[in-house]
């Protein structure tokens, strides 16, 4: 498929190529490389492995780099790598207690076992425009760094896994109790091999959230929190952290861990659920790849939003929510506007100007 | 007798207006629709009184306004011009804090003034329980809402109110705290009827209530509506497209045709021997 | 602590960099621009003179993100002053990070004085509690507020909520309490319980517990609410009337500790925290005023305040 919007398209696209090279590398100052991306800017980098649906932080950084900073274009680079690798398996289901921690904190309770964990986040600093960074010295910033580690004496090591704040919930009977398997196991959807119908399996659905596009998401959320929806959520547990891996080798058949992956889940407990039962708090589950705070909270707050068995608000149709979150998807059909719609147009202009004309004879005086 | 309402001048118009609209449209012209400015005129110049007791049929087709008088009166939207008195102070009213001034044109109110007296001297029932009832609130809480809007704050009470208005309406009071998209359509009718009724209005509205409901479920709605109406004595107004219900309620009728009355008289008599040519052609296209 | 990032020695040569100001140039006293100041004092005047009615302003964009109390920020930055004793809490606590920072914030732009002691304060700003001890006369209460709007709960549209206050229209939000005991027999809304103000506005106290609800009628402090976000401002002033919405039948209940009393001070009449002890298992209580927990503590094994604590 090529299409011709003027003459010389071809040598008019490189030209826009070229242009663009200009104004990514163009400049005086030095030119970015991967590694400087991936370590300095990792929330750009985690967003767009996020998106991208790829857990490949230096491809990420590639990506974003040559996205010249668009974090939408980046995560389509990524999909667009993705799609073609070959598909050797499935890691076996990994339960996300046994997360090495980083950060860990509850807004439903003051204190929690295991602790409120700060971790590394911006949440508490001022947002003053800190104009020191303009001549950040490298040498000594790396100093300082190795410095903070210099003289703290060792801590008691923090235990291996971190009880679920949601499982005390459980046990005190104040969920609502995990759907019991009805002894027919709900197929595992992959939708990058099948496409979505609805309603949406479960495994669809939190797949479509987990690879959603941060923005969108987050506006979809927002709405349902300020009104337009139902779910008045608290943070029963924010997590970041690094999970291992495990993957059955296909010869020996035993499950070994292959690597691990830094992600954020987020579980979001909803007031009381209002489907005639019992009353009881609800579940809302997030989970992405890299450190992305608002996406995880989004997604848990969505993810109970679309159980909405009669959907009062956009963000409670799981319909509506599933189709827009892909920022691929979105983005690409955003922009496909540019491309030339002259034909469509015209036959538009010919039914407008056909109107006008009998408006006009319709107005002579006929007594 | 002096009347219980009066309105006077009644019309409703659509779009910009000129000042072709009155004399270019009507049941004389045959149209709804301005030709010079495209204006529609729902209704147009509707004067009319409604006595104590009395039960009012206005009769029409579609496009002939009656339904827009009738929300009109409502205050569900405003008039573009008309005068609307209400003069209740013949009738004893129950708890009579709410004074209206019979010199005062309704429309001229607030919208704060208005609402108060909507809810607590008129009820309304629609052709469509949707547009009159809260469909996910329970039965009761439906009719609770205008008890709590007249100022009620017991919930007891207001419960023990809800259980008499649904018995009178024959709703089973074992449904009350249900919401009535559970419902039959006959069923969700009769809410709407106790809804109208909860705070004892001096006027009630029954906007097509029968129409869309199977027939013998229509025979059962309009015994209870007429046997109510027997026991309380409410000024009623009541538009149908129906001549049977028209028939079976009602004392005088008004005939509507593209916003304008064209003959108004005691509902007998307009049925039995009808002037206006238009008259003649609906009572004798019915069946 | 915060980590100053270290700095190179300035290159020879003049460039834009060299023009931009500093910090203490920049701003003036309390962050905020004079005309913001006085917009948001001009505001605060038109809603202490409507009590519980909402004020619309121009919410400016602060240093700590929108949904953390920017609100609240501005209302303390357009009052505060050199003379001023600033305490501000948060769910109670003087230390918690949130609470924290603020204060960091405001000592950085200010040279206003800094308290954890209630009765020492003239100005608090408060995160979803009100101090136990009462308050008097000279003293502020800043609440930040998430959604200004009580009746939200039943309709998200802004429009629409405007007519219905503007009109006393409040069936609705009486509605939903009805159904509330037709399904469960009670009340369910917990915080941000909705209270009739000087018996004319509807009004949203912001998410403080039930508990502290009462502390709202006819005080003698003056209180005032802001959203940030969604930019409104309202005020109860003192010996104004402020009531639960409740029926005959149906009275407004605090939330209930039983017997339950505060392990470290002994207290059986504060709000209590509940927390799962890390090693035991158990569940523990404590007071949520932070401050009042260790002033009683200081006093020696007293239940209950003395008279003197509660007056300050």
């Amino acid at each position: 498929m090529g299409y011709v919007a003027v003459r010389g398209g071809a040598a008019a696209i490189e030209n826009a190529a070229q242009f663009s090279l200009v104004r990514r590398a163009g400049g005086d100052s030095n030119l970015l490389e991967p590694a400087q991306i991936r370590d300095q800017l990792h929330f750009a980098v985690d967003r767009v492995m996020g998106e991208g649906s790829l857990y490949a932080p230096d491809l990420a950084a590639l990506a974003f780099k040559q996205a010249a900073g668009d974090t939408l274009e980046a995560a389509f680079i990524l999909r667009a790598y993705r799609t073609t690798l070959p598909r050797l398996g499935y890691a076996e289901p990994i339960a996300t207690d046994a997360m090495r921690l980083i950060r860990r904190i509850s807004a439903a309770f003051k204190d929690i076992p295991g602790g409120q964990l700060l971790g590394p986040t911006s949440d508490y600093t001022l947002r003053l425009l800190n104009f020191d960074l303009q001549a950040e010295s490298s040498a000594r910033t790396r100093e300082a760094v190795a410095q903070l580690f210099k003289d703290t004496a060792p801590l008691a090591p923090l235990p291996e896994r971190f009880p679920k704040v949601v499982e005390m919930l459980r046990r005190e009977g104040l969920l609502a109790p995990r759907p019991a398997s009805s002894g027919k196991e709900e197929p595992l959807v992959d939708i990058t091999r099948q496409a979505l119908t609805f309603p949406a399996a479960r495994s669809a659905q939190l797949q479509s959230l987990a690879r959603g596009e941060t923005g969108g998401m987050l506006a979809l959320a927002y709405s349902n929190m300020r009104g337009y929806g139902s779910v008045h959520p608290v943070i029963g547990e924010l997590r970041v952290g690094y999970l291992p891996v495990p993957y059955k080798n296909p010869v020996s058949g035993v499950v070994e861990t292959i690597g691990e992956i830094l992600v954020t889940e987020a579980e979001v407990i909803s007031r009381i659920a209002d489907d005639g039962g019992p009353a009881v708090f609800s579940l809302g589950y997030g989970l992405c790849f890299g450190h992305n705070e608002t996406k995880a909270i989004a997604m848990a707050v969505l993810d109970r939003a679309i159980a909405a068995t009669e959907p009062a608000a956009p963000s409670e149709d799981q319909e509506f929510v599933l189709t827009h979150v892909d920022g691929i998807e979105s983005m690409g059909f955003c922009n496909h506007y540019k491309l030339p719609h002259y034909v469509t147009f015209q036959s538009e202009l010919d039914r407008l100007r056909n109107i006008q004309a009998e408006e006009t004879s319709a107005r002579d005086p006929l007594s | 007798m002096k009347p219980v309402l009066q309105v006077c001048h009644l019309t409703k118009r659509y779009g910009p207006g000129c000042p072709a609209c009155l004399d270019l449209t009507g049941a004389v012209r045959g149209v709804n629709q301005c030709p010079r400015c495209r204006s529609v005129l729902a209704c147009r110049e509707v004067s009319f009184d409604l006595y104590p007791n009395e039960v009012l049929g206005i009769v029409g087709e579609s496009g002939s306004g009656k339904s827009t008088v009738v929300r009109l009166l409502h205050f569900d939207f405003e008039p573009t011009g008309g005068r609307f008195h209400l003069n209740l102070n013949g009738n004893p009213i129950p708890g009579g804090e709410l004074q209206i001034d019979p010199a005062q044109n309704l429309f001229a109110l607030s919208a704060f003034h208005r609402r108060r007296i909507r809810n607590e001297r008129m009820g309304i029932v629609y052709q469509n329980a949707r547009m009159g009832l809260r469909l996910k609130v329970s039965a009761g809480g439906n009719i609770a809402e205008r008890l709590l809007m007249a100022g009620w704050r017991h919930v007891g009470k207001m419960q023990r109110r809800a259980a008499n208005l649904l018995a009178q309406t024959e709703v089973p009071v074992a449904r009350m705290n249900e919401p009535p998209r559970n419902f039959s359509g006959g069923m969700q009718q009769r809410v709407q009827i106790a809804k109208a009724l909860a705070t004892r209005p001096a006027l009630l509205l029954l906007d097509e209530v029968t129409t869309g409901l199977d027939v013998s479920v229509q025979a059962r709605v309009l015994d209870l509506i007429r046997s109510l109406q027997q026991e309380l004595g409410v000024a009623t107004i009541v538009v149908s497209h129906d001549l049977g219900v028209i028939r079976l309620l009602t004392s005088r009728t008004l005939v509507m045709r593209f916003g304008t009355i064209v003959e108004s008289g005691l509902s007998d008599q307009i049925l039995e021997d009808p002037q206006h040519p238009y008259t003649q052609l609906l009572v004798n296209s019915a069946l | 602590m915060t980590l100053s990032v270290p700095l190179e020695p300035m290159p020879p040569t003049a460039d834009w960099r060299d023009r931009l100001p500093t910090e203490g140039d920049r701003y003036a006293y309390g962050f905020l621009d004079e005309g913001a100041k006085r917009e948001i004092r001009r505001k605060l005047l038109k809603a202490v003179a409507i009590p519980g009615c909402q004020v619309a302003f121009g919410s400016r964009e602060m240093p700590i993100a929108r949904g953390w109390g920017t609100g609240g920020l501005q209302l303390t930055l357009a009052l505060i002053g050199p003379q001023d004793v600033l305490k501000v809490i948060d769910q109670g606590a003087d230390d918690s990070v949130n609470a924290v920072n603020i204060k960091r914030f405001v000592k950085r732009v200010t040279d206003a004085a800094l308290t954890t002691d209630t009765a020492a304060a003239t100005l608090i700003q408060t995160r979803h509690r009100i101090p136990e001890e009462p308050l008097r006369p000279h003293q502020v209460l800043v609440f930040q507020v998430p959604i200004p709007e009580p009746l939200r709960l039943v309709e998200p549209s802004e429009r629409t909520t405007r007519r219905m206050h503007a009109e006393a229209d409040y069936s609705r939000m009486w509605l939903y309490l009805y159904e509330d005991i037709v399904k469960f027999k009670a009340i369910t809304v917990g915080a941000r319980y909705p209270v009739m103000v000087n018996r004319r506005h509807l009004m949203d106290p912001s998410p403080i517990p039930r508990w502290d609800v009462p502390k709202l009628n006819r005080g003698e402090a003056l209180l005032l609410f802001c959203a940030g976000r969604e930019k409104r401002i309202y005020a109860v002033p003192p010996h104004t009337r402020v009531e639960p919405l409740a029926f005959e039948d149906f009275a407004f209940r605090v939330e209930a500790f039983d017997d339950r009393r505060c392990e470290r001070c002994g207290a059986t009449t504060t709000f209590l925290d509940e927390v799962v002890d890390d090693k035991t298992g158990r569940r523990v209580y404590s007071c949520s005023d932070t401050a009042f927990c260790d002033k009683i503590r200081r006093r020696g094994d007293r239940e209950t305040p003395s008279p003197e604590e509660k007056r300050g």
